[in-house]
């Protein structure tokens, strides 16, 4: 009963077939395509199921398919006043997304992908399908293997379909832009959505309640404007929120160009950010976790979640 | 489920009473073996900070739960490196070790199974760092988690979990059961708020799992780690994740002359995109209970009450009363209290929070579930709570965080009575069964532990519990660290032939 799945699901794990199947790479709106280093081109293509199987508002939550783009998704979710914490860009995949776990520019408001995803169908490297999590907004039962699917860029399963945590819609938002301390805005308002700087411009969106927004925005003090500025890249930075300070200060030596997520701590930049040391444990940690779930290394040769990392001598 | 909330002495202090009287000047019998374990031990620790007693054996062989275990030694670290040691020496003498904090836990998860080294935390209870800016505090796993919290108090912040248990559960507590609370509805579970873990393996070596930063590199260890039930490794400093304290509150009673009133306000709030910051319910008895112990002015009449809190901004907040208000009255709330200040919160709050404590004056026992259904099941679930308790002749009583769908059944009884254990059990298993039939899960807070590890089956099937076995032996091959815990035998499809008559699997 409790692996009951959609035919659409099954007929996923089919085309990802058993163990002598060979190497295989899920595709979602290859808008991520170079995260964690390139699929290997033997690698045979697969795609998981699209579509949205149900909407349950009252619920707060969403089963949808790993194929389905979150613009659709969001789409859906408008008409019933809700949306999904999950970063829209152009063609991304509900899976695609999960897999690279980089959220969108309003992770200061809405929190980090991670916390969005409730249930997963995957199918696993021998073929089958598995279900982690379940499909209430608390759940601690057994081990949070949700966890591991975000971020995991598809190298421990693929995933097929999935419940989500959604949010309702704020009744109101505004970006405003001004020559502001970014720093201090983020003390000074209350949970803002995104505080953005580039170095010298700062941009802030608020989402709430009108009044409020409008209260807080006479206490942020900027202009209205548009939206948020273009983002520089293709480099993301990933630094601990304080230390975004010292950004500007080189620019020879730092992210070039940049636009910086103030209170979250994520950086678009020009250029690449410096391998990040990763301590021996948590290598060994990741080895042996790839090994009991892909023996074979079948699923996503090519990629590595510890790409553009340095491993510390012990 | 289990009793106690960890609040109010209720079994596991009675029963650790008892172990005292029946054991007080008797020394274990603990043969060459533990001998030599505790001597390499106190080696490694101190002489003060290794019992073998039987008192202490006796304290330590149970949580908050019906289940008791037994100890070989118990230890008592300060640091990271002792807790490594203890691990270490562990291994060398063949035993597995447990984790402990407070040990309020009600699913069995801290009760030593297998003669173990139970290695308590509660001696590291420093807050080593508050970080205003950054909005993260490193803390050791023995901090309580209201210590915690009133720390925090004088830089607008707080550590949003709050179980009802917070006066006494740990941090690392919390932080081994994904621990919730009333106001997680909003901020979400203890993984939301811990941001990077300081562990031991259970091959005794140390390493960092998470970061300060928001995308760390590499798997999300750190959310596999909070909520394992120390079966993965002990944690030995935590950063937690501080939340700004909003600057806008409100505390609303409502109350009801129907339970299904109630439960159809709490979808409505749901259903119309309002978030509130918690959103409880009390059934009849409970509020009766709550009320002649903390007189919090509860109407004492109603079927159930609705304690809803909602926070942030004054006109988002102001709305909020409002929609919550009017929700409420087209379900037929009898009347809607508004907490004039402060201290009207704080009675309203009290009264919650006191439910467990009340109960203990009603029944010598109790047996507290934890199950999660969707939060448009929940009037059906109800009607059956009712039902399974009145067909076992059982008294049940409602109180719980009905804006997530997490239920708090509490069954009454007098253990002494013949034969009750045994309606205890059948009902609580049939709770648990139409929680799952209502598209729910096993727990929403209390986790898996001993208590329901042979239930896990009946929400996930072989491959998904292959899975979850898989995980748990990248990081303990050995199954070292709090065994038998979480999953049944025979999880990990490879060893199913060795599953005996009658396991479900």
């Amino acid at each position: 009963m409790s692996s009951a799945t959609t035919g659409a699901v099954d007929a996923f794990a089919a085309e990802v077939g058993p163990p002598d199947a060979g190497p295989v790479a899920a595709v979602g709106g290859r808008t991520q395509w170079a995260a964690g280093g390139r699929v290997a081109p033997a690698a045979r293509e697969v795609r998981a199921p699209a579509g949205i199987v149900a909407v349950e508002a009252a619920d707060m939550t969403v089963r949808v398919r790993a194929g389905t783009t979150v613009t659709e998704l969001d789409t859906a979710l408008a008409e019933v006043g809700q949306t999904v914490a999950l970063p829209a860009w152009d063609g991304a995949t509900v899976g695609g997304v999960l897999a690279v776990g980089h959220s969108g520019l309003r992770r200061l408001g809405w929190g980090p992908v991670r916390d969005v995803l409730l249930e997963a169908r995957v199918v696993s490297a021998d073929g089958r399908v598995v279900k982690a999590g379940g499909p209430t907004v608390k759940n601690v039962s057994g081990y949070d293997l949700c966890r591991l699917l975000v971020g995991s860029l598809g190298t421990l399963a693929f995933t097929a379909e999935v419940v989500l945590r959604t949010r309702p819609l704020p009744p109101a938002e505004r970006w405003l832009a001004g020559d502001a301390d970014p720093f201090a805005l983020v003390e000074r308002l209350y949970r803002p959505a995104a505080v953005l700087w580039d170095g010298t411009t700062t941009w802030v969106l608020l989402d709430g309640h009108p009044d409020d927004v409008a209260a807080q925005s006479a206490l942020a003090g900027l202009a209205d404007v548009d939206g948020p500025p273009p983002l520089p890249g293709p480099h993301r930075w990933s630094l601990r929120p304080s230390e975004l300070r010292a950004l500007g200060a080189s620019p020879d030596v730092g992210p070039g160009r940049f636009v910086a997520e103030v209170g979250v701590g994520v950086v678009h930049a020009e250029r690449p950010a410096p391998p990040r040391p990763v301590q021996r444990h948590v290598v060994e940690l990741h080895r042996r976790i790839k090994a009991v779930f892909d023996p074979s290394g079948r699923l996503n040769p090519g990629r590595d979640p510890l790409a553009a990392t340095a491993e510390e001598a012990a | 489920m289990a009793t106690n909330s960890g609040q109010v002495p209720g079994w596991a202090s009675i029963a650790a009473g008892r172990c005292r009287q029946e054991t007080a000047g008797v020394e274990h019998d603990a043969g060459p073996d533990v001998t030599a374990l505790a001597a390499e031990l106190r080696a490694a620790l101190a002489p003060d900070r290794v019992r073998t007693e039987g008192v202490e054996l006796g304290l330590y062989g149970r949580d908050a739960s019906v289940m008791t275990g037994a100890a070989a030694v118990v230890c008592f670290p300060l640091t990271t490196d002792e807790v490594a040691r203890a691990v270490r020496v562990a291994r060398r003498h063949g035993r597995p070790f447990v984790a402990r904090g407070s040990g309020t836990g009600l699913a069995g998860g801290a009760v030593p199974v297998g003669d173990p080294v139970v290695i308590v935390t509660t001696k590291m209870d420093r807050v080593l760092e508050v970080d205003p800016v950054d909005r993260v505090a490193w803390v050791e796993p023995g901090v309580i988690n209201l210590d915690l919290t009133r720390a925090l108090a004088r830089h607008g912040l707080h550590f949003a979990p709050d179980p009802s248990s917070q006066q006494a559960c740990t941090i690392g507590g919390n932080v081994a059961n994904n621990s919730g609370g009333p106001h997680c509805l909003a901020y979400g579970v203890t993984s939301a708020h811990v941001l990077a873990l300081e562990v031991v393996l259970p091959d005794g070596s140390v390493t960092l799992l998470g970061g300060l930063d928001p995308e760390p590199a590499g798997l999300d260890l750190r959310g596999v780690f909070v909520g394992s039930e120390g079966t993965l490794g002990i944690a030995t400093r935590i950063a937690v994740r501080l939340t700004p304290d909003p600057p806008a509150v409100a505390t609303l009673l409502l109350d009801f002359d129907s339970v299904d009133d109630a439960a159809e306000t709490v979808s409505g709030i749901i259903a119309g995109g309002l978030l509130p910051a918690a959103l409880e319910m009390m059934d009849r008895r409970i509020t009766q209970a709550a009320e002649e112990f903390v007189h919090a002015g509860y109407p004492t009449d109603a079927a159930a009450v609705l304690l809803v809190e909602l926070d942030g901004l004054p006109a988002g907040v102001e709305a909020g009363v409002e929609q919550v208000r009017a929700v409420g009255q087209a379900h037929g709330a009898r009347s809607v209290r508004v907490a004039a200040d402060d201290a009207e919160r704080a009675l309203l709050w009290k009264g919650r929070k006191s439910a467990f404590g009340a109960v203990a004056r009603l029944a010598p026992n109790y047996y507290l579930h934890d199950t999660v259904v969707p939060r448009t099941r929940l009037c059906e679930v109800l009607t059956q709570v009712y039902a399974i308790a009145e067909r076992h002749d059982l008294v049940v009583m409602n109180v719980f965080h009905a804006g997530d769908g997490n239920l708090h059944p509490l069954l009454l009884f007098d253990a002494r009575e013949p034969g009750v254990m045994g309606r205890v059990h059948a009902a609580g298993e049939e709770i648990v069964q139409v929680s799952l039939d209502a598209g729910g899960v096993l727990s929403g807070e209390h986790g898996i532990g001993l208590e329901k590890r042979d239930l896990m089956p009946l929400l996930f099937g072989p491959d998904d519990l292959d899975a979850q076995a898989r995980l748990r032996e990248a990081f303990d091959p050995d199954g070292v660290a709090n065994p038998t815990k979480i999953l049944p035998a025979g999880s990990r499809c490879g060893d199913l032939q060795s599953v005996p008559e009658g396991v479900w699997v």
